[in-house]
């Protein structure tokens, strides 16, 4: 079956270096992952999406809220780096100018709380 | 003395002074002098997984440059860097492994790194505090401490960077047992709870920290049922998001038992009998000292 | 006065002109007959008015300069950015504190440096840039205000960041932590200060104001001069 968007697919497995044809749909990365309650789609899902090419995954919630925590990474009973994989489609967005988060949102006094390395961290993987 | 090359990074210099105080404390206890670069930048965490990325880590490779800069000054005993925050570790590792697997980004970091003295060669060790005190060896730990934490329960908190990904980490990432070693090295007991690589929600603490007072909830609430005091972390933003944001895991569930959050440094610090200076619990929210005096840790 | 140098050929923004050798590139624009409006200022190498980009013949290299100051060369395509986009945050200097994440709290974009160093290699004064925006990115306030004194706020540096940082900006703000809050009133000038309201000096400058012309000018030229 001939994926919908073959560009995107390659794209994202040049960018991530990972071949997400090997994903046989377990779900092990699912169940390990922290932050499923805010995600649409489920990590497994958003591998399947792009297994098949579909452009969709770049619209989704889940690849926001991913903390890159390589819970997936561990599980994945065929060695792919999920993260890496979600780490490729925000960049596929970011990269076209798009910022996910803007300094300009946060308040004085809630700058002045955090410590460096959250905010260095939250700006690295969520802004262009 | 040995003398140990030292990355600090951004935030142990500011929220997280008391992880620095304490572990220079402990350091020079068990004959290990740190020595940190005069020049040094921001690690620039987290690292950057796209594979044509070289931008990002210049910021790394340039405090490994600082490192070989003072090796080949003879100002240290070894071409190895330690560290202290899990997030600066694994930054700075996972850049350096790029650096030497991919001669392709090699090349190009080397291009871009403007200006420095000399070329990197890939040849700097990075290595977190923990690994340090286990190649050294458990005993030698337990012979500086003056003050063992007796009946002191506590749960080591690893959280993500640590152990992960599987391979570049200061332990197996599933069955770790290098920080229950250290805690049982200072006299207090290590509890095992089921959350203690769970992650804490990390930098969506910025922008969406309801989300992260949820995880951190279930996080302190595990340990707390499996009947710890406090915990242990080796993570400024670990330390953050379960410790000063226990405000908001209080505005969302009242009935929340609140426990104390430390750095590993400070603990040993307490054990080696290092004094409260060192110690520095001033800096923790929520307050350790209270428990910790009415475990007859602290004085009065 | 004869000008002997060699004529050399420049482009400004875009259109060639024949110039002599040794003239500054403000100098040498002039003399193509540009007239400046903006981005000209103390001629001194001080001000920060005349930032300029140019780059040379056969390289791809993009270089800073200030037009007063650096001299032209053959083939230089030159471009000049006499305004730099950026806002200073409006902060009251007495309501500051003097702590380690100040000066991130009002530029927070302080977080996305890369330490690429493109700043430094910008900055036409020599100053190491990356490594004072990295002081205050740590709080290191002091570290900050020292390495950014030379500062003049031309702007190349912010013109070039890929993070969209306005290092001179920040500069600023930690030199003046520094000053007020940190570094402390300097004695000697507090001395000097109380010796005026006490009269020290009234006699002499009395003196002075009574003397004619003539006798001023002999006094200025057999005035004490202080040796280095």
């Amino acid at each position: 079956m001939e994926p919908e968007n073959k560009y995107f697919k390659d794209r994202v497995m040049e960018l991530s270096g990972e071949n997400v044809d090997l994903c046989f749909q377990c779900g092990a990365c699912s169940s390990g992952c922290p932050m499923t309650q805010e995600m649409d789609y489920l990590p497994s899902k958003i591998i399947r999406m792009v297994q098949l090419g579909l452009e969709e995954a770049l619209e989704s919630r889940t690849i926001w809220v991913c903390t890159t925590c390589f819970n997936c990474e561990v599980r994945c009973p065929r060695g792919i780096d999920v993260a890496n994989v979600m780490e490729a489609l925000r960049q596929l967005v970011l990269r076209k100018k798009y910022d996910r988060v803007s300094l300009d949102e946060l308040s004085p006094e809630e700058i002045r709380e955090l410590p460096q390395i959250a905010i260095v961290s939250n700006q690295r993987k969520l802004t262009a | 003395m040995t003398r140990l090359a030292y990355y600090p990074g951004c935030t142990l210099k500011t929220n997280a002074k008391n992880f620095e105080d304490s572990t220079i404390a402990t350091a020079e206890k068990l004959g290990i002098e740190l020595v940190e670069p005069e020049r040094w930048n921001c690690c620039g965490t987290v690292h950057s997984l796209s594979t044509d990325d070289v931008m990002h880590h210049l910021a790394p490779i340039r405090n490994l440059i600082r490192v070989e800069e003072l090796s080949n000054a003879g100002a240290v005993d070894s071409k190895q860097v330690v560290t202290l925050c899990a997030m600066c570790y694994n930054t700075l590792k996972r850049s350096n492994m790029v650096f030497n697997e991919d001669s392709d980004r090699k090349k190009k970091i080397r291009d871009n790194m403007y200006k420095e003295d000399i070329q990197y060669s890939g040849n700097v060790e990075v290595l977190h505090y923990l690994e340090v005190l286990r190649e050294m060896g458990w005993d030698k730990v337990k012979e500086a401490v003056v003050n063992p934490l007796n009946g002191l329960k506590v749960a080591p908190y690893y959280g993500c960077l640590l152990l992960r990904p599987r391979g570049i980490g200061v332990d197996d990432t599933d069955n770790p047992t290098i920080m229950e070693d250290m805690v049982e090295a200072l006299g207090a007991e290590a509890v095992h709870f089921a959350y203690s690589q769970k992650c804490c929600g990390s930098y969506n603490t910025v922008h969406m920290k309801e989300v992260v007072a949820d995880l951190a909830h279930k996080i302190l609430k595990q340990a707390e049922e499996a009947g710890a005091d406090m915990l242990v972390t080796a993570c400024p933003l670990c330390e953050y998001n379960l410790g000063p944001r226990q405000s908001e895991v209080e505005k969302r569930y009242p009935v929340f038992k609140s426990i104390p959050v430390v750095y590993f440094t400070q603990l040993m610090a307490l054990a080696f009998g290092l004094g409260e200076e060192a110690a520095a619990f001033a800096g923790n929210k929520p307050d350790p000292r209270p428990l910790l005096r009415d475990k007859g840790l602290l004085e009065e | 006065m004869e000008n002997n140098a060699e004529i050399v050929t420049i482009y400004v923004m875009g259109k060639k002109h024949k110039v002599p050798g040794d003239l500054t590139i403000m100098k040498a624009m002039e003399y193509a007959g540009h007239q400046f409006t903006r981005g000209a200022g103390c001629r001194g190498g001080y001000c920060g008015a005349c930032a300029t980009l140019y780059r040379k013949k056969g390289s791809y290299k993009l270089e800073g300069a200030l037009a007063c100051q650096k001299i032209v060369e053959d083939g230089m395509y030159i471009a000049q950015i006499p305004f730099n986009p950026a806002e200073k945050t409006t902060y009251s200097l007495d309501e500051l504190r003097p702590d380690a994440n100040t000066i991130l709290e009002y530029y927070p974009e302080l977080s996305r440096c890369l330490a690429c160093n493109t700043c430094t290699k910008a900055c036409p004064q020599d100053i190491m840039v990356m490594d004072y925006v990295q002081a205050s990115l740590r709080g290191d306030i002091e570290q900050a205000a020292k390495l950014s004194f030379d500062c003049i706020s031309c702007g190349l540096c912010a013109v070039r960041c890929p993070a969209e940082i306005v290092p001179y900006n920040v500069g600023q703000l930690a030199r003046r932590l520094y000053a007020k809050y940190i570094d402390g009133p300097s004695q000697h000038v507090l001395d000097r200060v109380k010796e005026v309201e006490e009269g020290k000096f009234d006699e002499g400058i009395k003196e002075l104001k009574n003397m004619d012309k003539a006798a001023l000018q002999e006094r200025y030229e057999t005035r004490e001069k202080i040796l280095e």
